[in-house]
């Protein structure tokens, strides 16, 4: 991206510039760390100091910490209960870890000054291709070839299936490609909107309070919304993993 | 035409898309609304999937802000 020969005063794209903190080269391929890898270890470290401390002193009648850690746990378990049901109890450690993962990243993007780790395509497309792959191995393990019935939904007439299975394919291949692109457009648009907002309170001086009142409610929405794309990942995960552990539905 | 005009122009454009969605969220909620109103005691229930097809149609819109910005910034 070329950010300094753009012409306008106010520069939303250039948080998401990734700088190398330490380089480090194994023959051609470059595996630096950088501000993305920095954020993401804040990010484990949070989730991991969230728990250890929450659940430290554990009591039954639980303190607010204590609460906020059963309800994210009881929040994924009620979730992956209602879309996979008991087969998926297998799968929790997994889906667990990669909400608070997504949520955590999605919450310390919001801090000022900080990096969003899922604002860029390479990271999300690692979680939703790694996701997807796993998912159509797992189908095919649990169900044999019978899984590729799944392109030919039941109770469609047969001379439709030539038109029905291209189509329902395609749509299964995109599912990656639309999973990491939801993520990562959220997250982009919602930090350039916020950029683009404080650029305009400097601009316009005192009356910058009109703007300001925006930022307010644009920084609850993203909040939200950060919350929002870490809980559509996921429930689109359990999804997934549904139609892997049960295809005839 | 310059070709930074044309990128300014077909930034512009592209943002055209985001009619699409804004019919799809109004189609959403309203469907969520008068559904509550019919069946007050589902509207928790009925929540949760409002969300899922609030982001998924939202999606749209972002793949239209992407598209913008790849022409405006790429």
């Amino acid at each position: 991206m070329s950010a300094e020969k753009s012409p306008n005063l106010i520069d939303p794209i250039h948080q998401f510039v990734i700088t190398t903190i330490a380089p480090i080269k194994i023959g051609n391929v470059d595996i630096s760390f950088t501000n993305s890898s920095q954020f993401m270890v804040i990010a484990v470290i949070a989730v991991m100091f969230f728990f250890i401390l929450g659940l430290s002193k554990r009591s039954i009648v639980p303190n607010r910490f204590q609460i906020m850690c059963e309800l994210s746990y009881e929040f994924i378990a009620n979730l992956l209960r209602t879309n996979v049901g008991d087969q998926g109890r297998a799968f929790f450690p997994f889906v667990f870890s990669l909400f608070m993962f997504i949520f955590f990243c999605n919450l310390i993007g919001l801090v000022p000054y900080t990096f969003t780790v899922t604002s860029h395509f390479a990271v999300t497309f690692a979680f939703a291709g790694l996701i997807f792959i796993g998912v159509t191995i797992l189908g095919f393990v649990k169900n044999g070839f019978g899984y590729l019935r799944m392109f030919y939904p039941s109770g469609v007439p047969i001379y439709m299936a030539p038109v029905i299975i291209p189509i329902e394919i395609i749509s299964y291949l995109s599912r990656p490609i639309a999973l990491s692109v939801r993520l990562m457009a959220n997250m982009l648009a919602g930090h350039s909107i916020i950029k683009i907002f404080a650029g305009f309170i400097v601009m316009m001086g005192f009356f910058g309070v009109i703007p300001l009142a925006g930022l307010v409610a644009i920084y609850a929405l993203e909040t939200f919304i950060a919350f929002l794309q870490a809980y559509i990942f996921t429930i689109l995960t359990c999804i997934y993993l549904n139609d892997a552990l049960h295809p005839h539905h | 035409m310059e070709v930074e005009a044309a990128k300014l122009i077909g930034a512009g454009l592209a943002t055209i898309g985001v009619a699409g969605p804004g019919i799809g969220l109004g189609t959403v909620f309203g469907a969520y609304i008068s559904g509550i109103f019919r069946n007050p005691s589902v509207q928790q229930q009925a929540f949760g999937q409002v969300l899922l097809g609030f982001a998924l149609v939202e999606a749209i819109a972002l793949f239209a802000l992407v598209i913008a910005f790849l022409i405006l910034f790429g």
